[in-house]
C-alpha cells in the first residue's frame, strides 16, 4: 500500500484537513493545560527551599523546550521548501515563526518572574537566558524579513534560506553563549540548581510540554488556513468551500 | 569562448570591486572614521581611568568593529542591485558563488583589514599593552572575514526589501554574537595572563566553516533577490 | 531554438498573462509589444532565466530550462532596463569587464574601435557617471557588436537612443539574425528591422 504524500503537500488537499485538525488539537491542548495546572499548582508540593515561586518552572521550561524545538521544525520545513519548491512547506514555516518567538518570549518573561524571588534579580546573564534572548532575536528577524518582502513567494525562499543559515549557527550560538558564561563565573547564577525534581514535577513538565506541543499544532494549522485564503483568494476552489465575499452581499 | 572557471570568476569580482572601491575611497575613509570615533566616545561615556577602560578596551574595539562590518555590509551588493549589475553576473556563464566570494574578499579587504590594522592603534588609547594588542589585531584579522561573510547572507536576503538598514542589523547582528565572544575573549583572556589559543582556534574553525558555507547562501539569495 | 510553453505570471496576487506560447528559430527575432504593465519585462526575465513561470516552461535547444540553467547562461546576452554600468569605471573598463565575464578575449584595440564605431571615440576614458543616457546605451550597443552570444534578450533597447543610434541597433539586430543568432526584444518603439523573420508578439493589458 503506498501513500502519494505529496497529495498532502498542495494547499487544496491540506486546507480541510488543516481545520479538522487545528480543531481537535486545540481541544486536547485544552486537556492537558488543564491537567496540567491541576497537577503544577494543586497536587506537587511546595519546595522546601523555593516555596511556591518554583511552580512558575510548569510554564517556563516547556516553553524554552518549544523555543528550541520549533525553530529546528521551521528550519526543516525551510529546507523541504527550497529543495522540493513545495508552498505548503514556506506556509508551515511561516506559521511557526510567530508561535516560536512567542514561545521565546515567554520562556524569558517567566525566566525573569523566576529569577526575582529566587535570586533577587529579574535579569542574570546566565547561558540559557542569552541564548534564549537571541534565538528570540533570530525570530524576530524572520518575521521581520518576512514582512519586508512584498512577493510572498520571494518572500517564503528568502525567509527559508535565513531559517536555515540560522539553525547552522543555532548550536554554535549556544556553545559560544556556554563558553563566555563559564568563563565570566563572577557574574552567573547557574539556573540548573533546581529544586530537587520530584517525581511529580518531572512529570507535570511533561504533561505542560505536551499541552504545548498541541497548542503549536493547532494555532500553526489555524494560521497555515489563514495563510492559504490570503494567497489564494480568487481561486475557485477555495471560494467552493468557503465564503469570502463580504456579509450582505449575497 | 570558454565560460569562466569559479578561479577566474573570484578575481574578476575581486577586481572589479576594488578598482571601483579605490575610486571612491571618500566613502572608504568615512567607514574607518566611524570606527575610530565609536571607539572614541566610550571614554566619554565612562571615565578616563585606566582600569575602566582596560576593562572596556576589547568588548569595546570587538563591538565597534561589528558594527563597522554593518554599516558598510549595504554596500557590498546594494549598487550592484540599484544598477543592474547583479543581474548581469548572476546571468553570466560565470559561477555565482565564484563571484559572490571575490566580492565578500573585496569588501573584506577594503573594510575588515583596516579595521583590524587600526584597532592596535586605538588600544593604546585603552591602556592595552603590547601582547594585548598583537592579540587583538590577530582576533580581528581572523574575525572580521567571518563579519564579511555572513554578513553578506544578509545583505543579499534584503535586497529589495523595505527597510533595508535597520532590517540587515537584525537579521545579521544575533548571528556576530558567537564571532564577538571568542573575538574579544581571546583578547580578555591575554589581558589575565591567559592563552588565548582556544578562542582563536574557534574563531579560525568558524572562518572555515564560513568560507565554505557562506558564499553558497549568498548566492541562493542573490538569485532570490533578482526574482 | 527558443520555446515558450503556456507561460503565465503573476505579479502579487494579479495574473499578469497567460497562455504565452511562440517558437523562435535561428536567425528569427522576436518583437514583443503591448502597454505599460502588460507584463513585458516579466517575460524577458522569465526568458532569460531570472524569474520561474508561475505555469508553464521554457525550453532552450529542446531542453526545459530551470532559472539561472547553465545551458541558458553559456547562450544569453541579456540586457536589461538597467545599464549594468559602474558610475566610477570608465566606457572601456566596463565594457572591457563585461566581456571578460562572458569569456571573451578581446585586444584592447578592438575595443577602442567598437567605442568608436558606435560612436564613443572620444569618451571612451571618461567614467561613466559624465556620460548621458544615450551614450550609456551605445556601450551597451559596443557590446553587442564584440559578444559571441546566440541568444539576445533585449528590454526596451531603443530607449534613450537617438536616430542615429536606433539605426546602428536595427543593423546590429539584423546581422545577428544572419549570423543564426536570436533575439528577443521588447519595445514600444517601432524597431525597423531588415530581416523579414520577425514575429511579433502583442501583450495586452492584465485584466483583474
Amino acid at each position: 500500500m503506498s501513500v502519494n504524500w505529496f497529495r498532502f503537500s498542495s494547499p487544496v488537499s491540506f486546507y480541510p484537513l488543516a481545520g479538522a485538525w487545528s480543531y481537535w488539537f486545540a481541544i486536547l491542548a485544552a486537556l492537558l493545560a488543564g491537567a496540567g495546572l491541576v497537577v503544577g499548582l494543586v497536587i506537587a508540593p511546595t519546595d522546601a527551599t523555593q516555596g511556591d515561586a518554583y511552580r512558575i518552572i510548569f510554564i517556563h521550561v516547556p516553553a524554552a523546550w518549544m523555543a528550541m524545538f520549533i525553530y529546528l521544525v521551521m528550519a526543516g520545513w525551510s529546507a523541504l521548501a527550497l529543495g522540493f519548491n513545495t508552498r505548503l512547506s514556506a506556509m508551515m514555516a511561516q506559521a511557526l515563526a510567530p508561535t516560536g518567538a512567542l514561545m521565546a518570549a515567554i520562556a524569558l518573561w517567566t525566566g525573569a518572574f523566576w529569577g526575582r524571588p529566587t535570586w533577587g534579580t529579574y535579569w542574570a546573564w546566565d547561558a540559557r537566558m542569552t541564548s534564549t534572548l537571541i534565538l528570540l532575536f533570530l525570530y524576530l528577524g524572520v518575521i521581520a524579513l518576512r514582512s519586508a518582502i512584498e512577493d510572498p513567494r520571494r518572500a517564503d525562499r528568502a525567509c527559508a534560506v535565513l531559517a536555515l543559515v540560522g539553525a547552522v549557527n543555532v548550536p554554535i550560538i549556544y556553545f559560544s553563549v556556554q563558553w563566555w558564561n563559564t568563563l565570566h563565573q563572577g557574574s552567573s547564577i547557574s539556573m540548573t540548581a533546581a529544586p530537587k525534581m520530584a517525581m511529580t514535577m518531572f512529570a507535570d513538565i511533561l504533561i505542560m510540554t505536551a499541552a504545548a506541543w498541541c497548542y503549536t499544532i493547532s494555532v500553526v494549522l489555524a494560521r497555515v488556513q489563514a495563510i492559504i485564503v490570503e494567497r489564494e483568494r480568487g481561486a475557485s476552489w477555495l471560494e467552493s468551500l468557503i465564503d469570502l465575499r463580504p456579509k450582505g452581499t449575497h | 569562448m570558454e565560460s569562466p572557471s569559479a578561479v577566474d570568476a573570484i578575481g574578476w569580482a575581486l577586481r572589479r570591486d576594488l578598482r571601483v572601491a579605490m575610486r571612491s575611497k571618500g566613502e572608504l575613509s568615512v567607514e574607518l572614521l566611524f570606527y575610530v570615533i565609536v571607539v572614541t566616545l566610550f571614554p566619554l561615556a565612562t571615565s578616563p581611568s585606566r582600569d575602566t577602560l582596560a576593562t572596556l578596551g576589547p568588548g569595546v574595539l570587538w563591538t565597534a568593529a561589528l558594527l563597522a562590518a554593518l554599516l558598510s555590509l549595504s554596500r557590498l551588493f546594494a549598487s550592484d542591485f540599484r544598477d543592474g549589475t547583479l543581474e548581469q553576473i548572476a546571468l553570466s556563464p560565470a559561477p555565482l558563488v565564484g563571484l559572490v566570494s571575490g566580492k565578500i574578499a573585496a569588501h573584506w579587504l577594503t573594510t575588515g583589514l583596516p579595521v583590524a590594522a587600526m584597532a592596535p592603534l586605538l588600544g593604546i588609547q585603552y591602556g592595552l599593552d603590547a601582547p594585548v594588542l598583537a592579540t587583538l589585531a590577530l582576533s580581528l584579522l581572523l574575525g572580521t572575514p567571518i563579519l564579511s561573510l555572513v554578513g553578506a547572507v544578509g545583505a543579499a536576503l534584503t535586497l529589495g526589501a523595505r527597510g533595508g538598514g535597520s532590517l540587515l542589523a537584525l537579521l545579521v547582528l544575533p548571528l556576530y554574537a558567537p564571532v564577538l565572544i571568542f573575538g574579544a575573549g581571546a583578547v580578555d583572556a591575554v589581558r589575565a595572563g591567559l592563552s588565548a589559543a582556544p578562542h582563536l582556534s574557534l574563531l579560525a574553525a568558524g572562518l572555515l566553516l564560513a568560507i565554505l558555507a557562506a558564499p553558497f547562501a549568498v548566492s541562493a539569495a542573490v538569485r532570490i533577490a533578482l526574482d | 531554438m527558443l520555446e515558450a510553453q503556456s507561460l503565465a505570471a503573476r505579479r502579487g496576487y494579479a495574473t499578469l498573462f497567460r497562455d504565452v506560447r511562440f517558437s523562435l528559430r535561428p536567425g528569427e527575432a522576436l518583437v514583443v509589444t503591448g502597454p505599460n504593465g502588460s507584463g513585458k519585462t516579466t517575460l524577458l526575465r522569465m526568458l532569460a532565466g531570472l524569474t520561474a513561470p508561475f505555469e508553464g516552461e521554457v525550453r532552450w535547444r529542446g531542453e526545459p530550462v530551470a532559472p539561472f540553467a547553465q545551458a541558458l547562461r553559456d547562450a544569453l546576452l541579456f540586457n536589461g532596463h538597467s545599464s549594468a554600468l559602474k558610475d566610477e569605471l570608465s566606457a572601456e573598463e566596463n565594457l572591457d569587464a563585461w566581456l571578460r565575464l562572458d569569456g571573451e578575449r578581446v585586444a584592447s584595440e578592438v575595443i577602442a574601435q567598437a567605442l568608436a564605431d558606435v560612436g564613443l571615440a572620444r569618451q571612451r576614458r571618461l567614467p561613466a557617471r559624465v556620460l548621458s543616457q544615450g551614450q550609456r546605451r551605445r556601450i551597451a550597443l559596443a557590446r553587442l557588436r564584440l559578444a559571441s552570444r546566440p541568444l539576445w534578450i533585449l528590454d526596451e533597447p531603443a530607449t534613450a537612443l537617438d536616430t542615429d543610434g536606433l539605426a546602428m541597433l536595427a543593423a546590429l539586430v539584423d546581422a545577428h539574425l544572419d549570423g543564426g543568432g536570436l533575439c528577443v526584444a521588447a519595445t514600444h518603439q517601432a524597431l525597423v528591422l531588415q530581416s523579414t523573420r520577425a514575429q511579433s508578439l502583442v501583450l495586452h493589458a492584465a485584466v483583474a
